[in-house]
């Protein structure tokens, strides 16, 4: 299943739900399958009293990881050629992200059709955690 | 810094999609058209593969997470630590299982900011460059770490 150039037009836009009442232990599941265990986001007691923070946040990679499966589920598989996200804001446990792709371009790429996006993720307050772009390839 | 070699296997893919909450079939079903293939963000998992990562606790060795106190080591390490500012991906083609990437990491720009929310902060790229076993370079990443002057207010 991949985007058809033919039917799509600047200023369209997809959304998805990516985490609802994000838990510790999704958290915890992305610092195994990551390999990255730092305790900032798996270990409440070091986050808060070590480190500072009001409790252990969710790794960038996941809320990229999460706003890539918004982006994958729009594009298709294996279509995407550029993803680049801003880590604009902490991601907390509890929270909700809703993650949306906005079409800023139609364009031939070696001659063949391409899309470049716009992405936002925001949290349930309506504030940004990621902003980012991504390219992916296009059906005629 | 070292080359590392890395893997991909399905096993692998499949509870990095699971930890994602992306139940597409693409990332485990092997019987799915075209196989099976890696999501988008998965080469940031090289990290299982480097020996050396400062972010995994190694046997025999002090970890700056708490255990009996609230930080294993002494004083005050990596209070506020180093957090991820930008991630960004070329696909020159998607990793499949059965790839076996060869991994090179340089260092990039650095630069200073000022913030009100954090401090000084200093900013540090790094160009990762992962190629396959032609030789054929199939992903190359940017990231830019942030180290803060102290932990980032959310005011």
């Amino acid at each position: 299943m991949a985007l058809k150039a033919s039917s799509l037009k600047i200023g369209d836009t997809y959304s998805e739900r990516v985490a609802t009442n994000l838990s510790r232990t999704q958290i915890v599941q992305y610092a195994g399958a990551s390999g990255d265990y730092n305790p900032l986001h798996t270990d409440e007691v070091y986050t808060t009293q070590v480190a500072g923070y009001k409790s252990v946040f969710a790794h960038g990679m996941l809320t990229m990881g999460l706003t890539g499966k918004m982006l994958t589920n729009y594009v298709g598989d294996g279509r995407l050629t550029n993803f680049g996200v801003r880590f604009t804001n902490q991601v907390w446990p509890g929270d909700t992200l809703d993650s949306t792709a906005t079409v800023a371009a139609i364009r031939e790429e070696g001659g063949a059709p391409v899309v470049d996006l716009t992405l936002s993720t925001v949290n349930q307050d309506g504030k940004e955690v990621i902003s980012g772009t991504a390219t992916a390839r296009l059906d005629p | 810094l070292a080359k590392l070699t890395f893997p991909v296997e399905a096993s692998h893919i499949m509870m990095f999609a699971r930890a994602i909450g992306d139940e597409n079939p693409v990332y485990h079903d092997p019987g799915v058209a075209g196989g099976i293939i890696a999501p988008p963000s998965f080469p940031q998992a090289v990290a299982q593969f480097d020996p050396n990562y400062v972010l995994r606790p190694k046997p025999g060795q002090p970890w700056f997470g708490s255990g009996a106190a609230p930080s294993g080591i002494e004083g005050k390490p990596v209070a506020t630590g180093t957090l991820h500012a930008e991630q960004h991906f070329e696909y020159h083609r998607h990793v499949r299982p059965g790839d076996v990437l060869t991994v090179e990491m340089v260092p990039g720009r650095t630069w200073e900011k000022e913030s009100k929310r954090a401090g000084k902060l200093v900013f540090r790229e790094r160009i990762t460059e992962y190629r396959d076993q032609a030789g054929e370079l199939v992903i190359t990443a940017r990231s830019v770490g942030v180290t803060t002057e102290r932990p980032v207010s959310n005011d």
